[in-house]
């Protein structure tokens, strides 16, 4: 197989694939959860408070607000920026725009300064070596740390490694692209099976907790 | 008292009492009971270090007493209270004071009409139940859930049957507790047993028991449903033909059983209080169709009205095909009668009652805080009054019996019943 | 920094052991299986599915902070050692395993609900733990003690033994004592109509009759129409609820909820109880089918704190000592009662101190949750597993803990006494009623 069909197999009916498998696993995880809280656990969606749901994203979702949030400053000044960087790096990059744009959407949209969508590469790498080297040494963290976990670091960083080299030309470009974008791909397409699902989860378990805290304790839920 | 056919049941007020004239000063009144037939009204009186008296319309009755208290007008009209004389208890009927003492004495109840009375009694540390002044022949180390038959032939409680030794879990599980009919135990045991229930002839007793921690089930007279659940509730009997129908718990939801049987199926948040129509024919209860959602259902049939907060006082009308109950809403009240929720939300409605030829209902409510007045087939009474009691229906059903207390008079107002809204 | 992984010392339970005796590896996956698959799914689902290991609970937890952050302590650790293999092996744990998870899930943690606060998703750890309890109790490896209470509950529907006329003598001996200080003193049994319905915990009939008094005292001289029921339903604790026998919980609560229905009152105000809160306001309601309140629960702490605002209890005198404020778990993440709680202590107890972290964030006595009712045998566990909370009073300097809940008393009192830190320990309700104005006692 040439470089050429390879990059128009990754590029087309893979990328098909794993869009349709983050959409649809991300879809089939939001709907069977509300599924089963529906049909096993009803009391949930009958403290469901919109009101609270959006107050407890909110302190959730700036710096230092949440206590927990200011008892570990360096964590927090991390976590922030590597989950920051790691949507809007590959989203808003100036190249994934024009595909974008010229390819199935049709649409264009603003774009991040190639040299920011660098820094943030950086960024998402360092962090996922900070949290790597966070589970090995915090206890706490170690402890309940398998090889998993360490596997899920390696598969978010890889799609940003790759890019970094792609777009720096180090190494054979073409075969860096290629990896970058199957890394990415898979990134994309592991995302509903394994904990990368807190992204849809994660929103939706604070918002009930939030409710919970919020119009049935009447208490701070951050 | 006489029957209710001959209560003075000509309309108008007739006032009763002045509730400031006493025969006897007295250091504190209590809470004031107005007889069924509305002629009366009797209160707890505590003079000073001699004691307590009972209080009759004002009249101080001479005989005072250590402690006086449960102070209760029976349904045949006869006034009784549980009162303590040298430490040791008893119950007062009338004048009378039953000549047994005991250790301690509670839980009096009446039977349909009042000819019987009974009660809870403790004595040297055992437990059984005293009917008309006599105490059952065998008392238990504990007992707890007492009842007494409609037609008060008959008394049965939950007994603790075997000692448990403190904190001695493994005895428990081997099934400490039974029911006693008149003083005698079944000859079975349960891990639990509670709310015992006689059948219309007080000839039978259903109740609810607990196997083992996790199975749960309904005996009936000592012998329990081949099914078990994961919770049951109380049991009733059809007064018709005998069956024994319960709410059972099955895969987080509540259904109803009858005779072991699944005669509604398990679709209910809950599914309780519920009641057999005198014919046997309609079983009626309170249930949760949806998660904080509640109404009457009606062999299995769901009202479509519901209330928020809860529906409680489910009464069924004689005639069986009609019913009453008070829901909430917030922190308001309403009245249902037959899948109408009545205009009007109060601060509170107490158990709405049927006249006799089912074709009415009244409640008594409180409103604007203090204020009570009654409601009557969905009208409100243009009156209200510093105190009520529950409306009476006059036999026949066209007439209303309020008893209430306004600027300091107790009286008796007996006004037509307001036709019906339908 | 290296991982504590020094041996815990396992405590002797009968229950738990005589439990484990009776098991099969069949039967545990049975329950084990039955009940994942079946209660509460979706969020436990949830919960699992969504933690991505981090240990950002571990700070919240006084067990884990107790223990020089020896991660098996901390919650996350918890579940590792609990949760998480009942899921990945389907149920093939062993007895051993077990019986681990049954003193884990029963003695370390209290489900005080902090760990929630501290995870950036919410992710209700008490929840899991709960649930650990629920197959434990389906299993019957239920520590002992915290057994016979739940048994205690279910054969009299009050947890302490109490039989039905002592719980009434109780009421009147209490009334009789309160006449000679307030000669129109009453406790109105039954009193159909009132506007509160007061109720209490086992203990207090049992042993701290005191408690009745007081409250009953503050009522008399508040102007409170208020009442008492002579037959069950007046203890609203619930121990089954940490036991996990779920059913058991539902019928207490219709019990104590029945009850005041019945007496047609405006209110049920309860006595200062963290866990009987939760049992009435957020777990036995649910149950039953009841999203709100069938009838409105208030919490001692905000009745006082009405009382007080309305100007029906008034300040006498004040205390001198130097005080702090413990806010209990279920009052304050259950209900955020603390500005309450603080602004009644402060009326009557003006040189107040915060103990840090407060309010909300307040650390756990280690009592709550069912610990402390698991009995004698852990004493020690909650103890050593709440160093924490020692350092956290001591730092205060105050010479008295005001603590509105019963067993956070029963828990501070064994770490204010193992730790000789000096302290006095008060109800809101010692307080009110030692230091309010008395219009209506005897001149003395």
């Amino acid at each position: 197989m040439s470089m050429h069909t390879l990059y128009n197999l990754v590029t087309g009916p893979l990328a098909w694939a794993a869009f349709a498998i983050f959409i649809g696993g991300m879809l089939a995880k939001f709907i069977y959860l509300t599924y089963l809280a529906k049909k096993k656990d009803p009391t949930v969606f009958a403290y469901l408070s919109t009101k609270h749901v959006i107050r407890s994203w909110f302190m959730w979702s700036v710096p230092f607000v949440a206590k927990n949030w200011r008892l570990r400053p360096l964590f927090t000044v991390v976590t922030f920026a590597f989950h920051i960087s790691l949507l809007a790096a590959p989203i808003f990059l100036m190249a994934h725009v024009m595909m974008w744009s010229e390819g199935v959407l049709g649409i264009s949209f603003w774009t991040l300064p190639d040299q920011v969508a660098d820094w943030m590469t950086v960024i998402v790498i360092v962090c996922c070596v900070y949290f790597a080297v966070r589970r090995m040494i915090v206890p706490e963290a170690k402890y309940v740390t398998d090889i998993k976990d360490f596997l899920m670091l390696i598969l978010v960083a890889l799609p940003f490694i790759t890019g970094f080299l792609a777009y720096h030309q180090i190494g054979d470009y073409k075969v860096m692209i290629i990896l970058h974008i199957v890394s990415g791909e898979v990134w994309l397409a592991m995302i509903p099976f394994t904990w990368l699902g807190h992204m849809i989860l994660g929103p939706m378990v604070r918002g009930y907790m939030g409710s919970e805290f919020g119009a049935v304790r009447h208490v701070k839920d951050w | 008292m006489q029957p209710a056919t001959a209560w003075d049941w000509s309309p108008g007020k007739k006032d009763i009492w002045d509730l400031s004239k006493h025969s006897r000063e007295a250091q504190w009144h209590e809470e004031l009971y107005a007889s069924p037939d509305g002629e009366k009204t009797a209160s707890i009186a505590k003079y000073g270090d001699e004691g307590f008296g009972i209080c009759v319309n004002g009249q101080a009755q001479e005989r005072l007493f250590e402690k006086i208290w449960n102070l209760r007008f029976a349904p045949d009209g006869r006034l009784t209270a549980i009162v303590q004389e040298e430490m040791d208890w008893s119950v007062l009927v009338d004048d009378e004071v039953w000549p047994e003492e005991y250790a301690f004495v509670w839980g009096v109840q009446f039977s349909q009409t009042g000819g019987t009375i009974a009660a809870s009694i403790q004595q040297d540390g055992e437990y059984g139940m005293v009917v008309n002044g006599e105490a059952w022949p065998t008392l238990y180390q504990n007992a707890n859930n007492f009842v007494l038959a409609k037609d008060g032939s008959a008394t049965a409680a939950v007994v603790q049957v075997k000692n448990i030794p403190q904190a001695d879990i493994w005895t428990y599980k081997e099934g400490c507790f039974s029911v006693a009919i008149d003083g005698n135990a079944w000859d079975t045991s349960f891990m639990n047993c509670w709310t015992p229930v006689f059948d219309a002839e007080a000839k039978r007793v259903a109740c609810q028991v607990r196997h083992t921690l996790y199975d749960y089930s309904i005996v009936v007279d000592g012998q329990a449903w081949s099914s078990t659940f994961p919770s049951v509730w109380d049991p009733c009997f059809n007064p018709a033909t005998g069956a024994v129908a319960a709410p059972v718990r099955m895969a987080g939801k509540w259904g109803m059983a009858q005779d072991n049987e699944l005669i509604w199926d398990a679709k209910f948040f809950n599914c309780w209080n519920q009641q057999f129509s005198a014919d046997g024919k309609n079983l009626w209860a309170i249930v949760a169709p949806k998660f904080g959602r509640w109404t009457l259902a009606v062999n299995g049939q769901v009202w479509g009205k519901t209330f928020g907060t809860m529906v409680t006082d489910m009464t069924v009308a004689p005639d069986g095909k009609h019913a009453a109950a008070v829901g909430k809403e917030g922190d308001k009240y309403a009245i249902i009668a037959n899948d109408t929720i009545w205009v009007g939300w109060y601060d509170m409605v107490w158990k709405p009652v049927f006249s006799s030829d089912s074709h009415n209902v009244a409640a008594k409510v409180k409103r604007a805080g203090d204020r009570y007045t009654v409601v009557i087939n969905g009208q409100v009474h243009n009156e209200d009054f510093d105190q009520c009691w529950d409306p009476v229906f006059s036999p026949e059903g066209t007439k209303v019996m309020l008893r209430v207390v306004k600027d300091g008079k107790y009286s008796r107002i007996v006004i037509p019943v307001p036709s019906s809204h339908h | 920094m290296t991982v504590d992984t020094q041996e815990k010392k396992i405590i002797e339970d009968p229950g738990i052991d005589q439990g484990a005796a009776k098991l099969t590896p069949e039967k545990i996956a049975q329950v084990i299986n039955t009940t994942l698959g079946t209660e509460n799914l979706a969020r436990l689902y949830a919960y699992t599915k969504t933690c991505v290991h981090c240990g950002l609970c571990s700070d919240a937890c006084h067990y884990f902070l107790s223990h020089d952050r020896d991660p098996k302590y901390s919650p996350v650790g918890k579940i590792k050692n609990t949760l998480w293999p009942m899921i990945k092996n389907k149920g093939k744990v062993s007895v051993e395993f077990m019986k681990e998870a049954a003193r884990i899930a029963h003695t370390e943690c209290n489900l005080c609900r902090r760990c929630v606060q501290y995870c950036p998703f919410g992710i209700d750890t008490a929840f899991m733990i709960s649930t650990v309890r629920r197959i434990v109790h389906k299993l019957a490896l239920t520590p002992q003690y915290i057994q016979d209470t739940a048994h205690s509950h279910a054969a009299t529907m009050n947890q302490m033994w109490v039989k039905e006329d002592e719980w009434i003598d109780a009421l009147m001996w209490q009334e009789d004592e309160a006449r000679d200080e307030f000669p129109d003193f009453r406790i109105p049994l039954d009193k159909e109509g009132s506007d509160v319905y007061y109720s209490v915990i086992g203990p207090e009939p049992k042993f701290r009759t005191q408690l009745i008094y007081q409250a009953a005292a503050i009522f008399h001289e508040a102007g409170v129409d208020f009442t008492m029921p002579s037959g069950t339903g007046w203890d609203n604790s619930d121990m089954c609820m940490f036991t996990g026998d779920f059913e058991m919980m539902g019928r207490l609560k219709r019990d104590h909820y029945e009850s005041a229905m019945k007496l047609k009152v405006n209110k049920i105000v309860m006595g200062e109880c963290g866990h009987a809160y939760r049992s009435v306001y957020d777990m036995g309601n649910r149950w039953l089918g009841w999203r709100e309140m069938p009838v409105p629960i208030i919490h001692s702490i905000q009745y006082f704190y009405e009382l007080l605002m309305a100007g029906k209890i008034k300040v006498a005198s004040t205390i001198d000592k130097l005080a702090t404020f413990h806010d209990p778990c279920n009052t304050v993440r259950g209900m955020g009662l603390h500005e309450m709680g603080r602004a009644v202590a402060k009326a009557f107890v003006p040189n107040m101190v915060e103990m840090y972290p407060n309010r909300e964030h307040n650390y756990c006595c280690a009592a709550g949750g069912g610990v402390i009712n698991c009995g004698p045998p852990h004493k020690m566990t909650r103890v050593h597993g709440n160093k924490i909370k020692a350092e956290q009073l001591k730092a205060t300097g105050a010479e008295l803990i005001v603590a509105p809940c019963h067993n956070c008393h029963g828990g501070l009192e064994d770490i204010v006494h193992h730790y000789k830190l000096d302290m006095e320990i008060k109800f809101l309700g010692d307080i009110i009623y030692e230091h309010m104005v008395k219009t209506k006692a005897v001149e003395e």
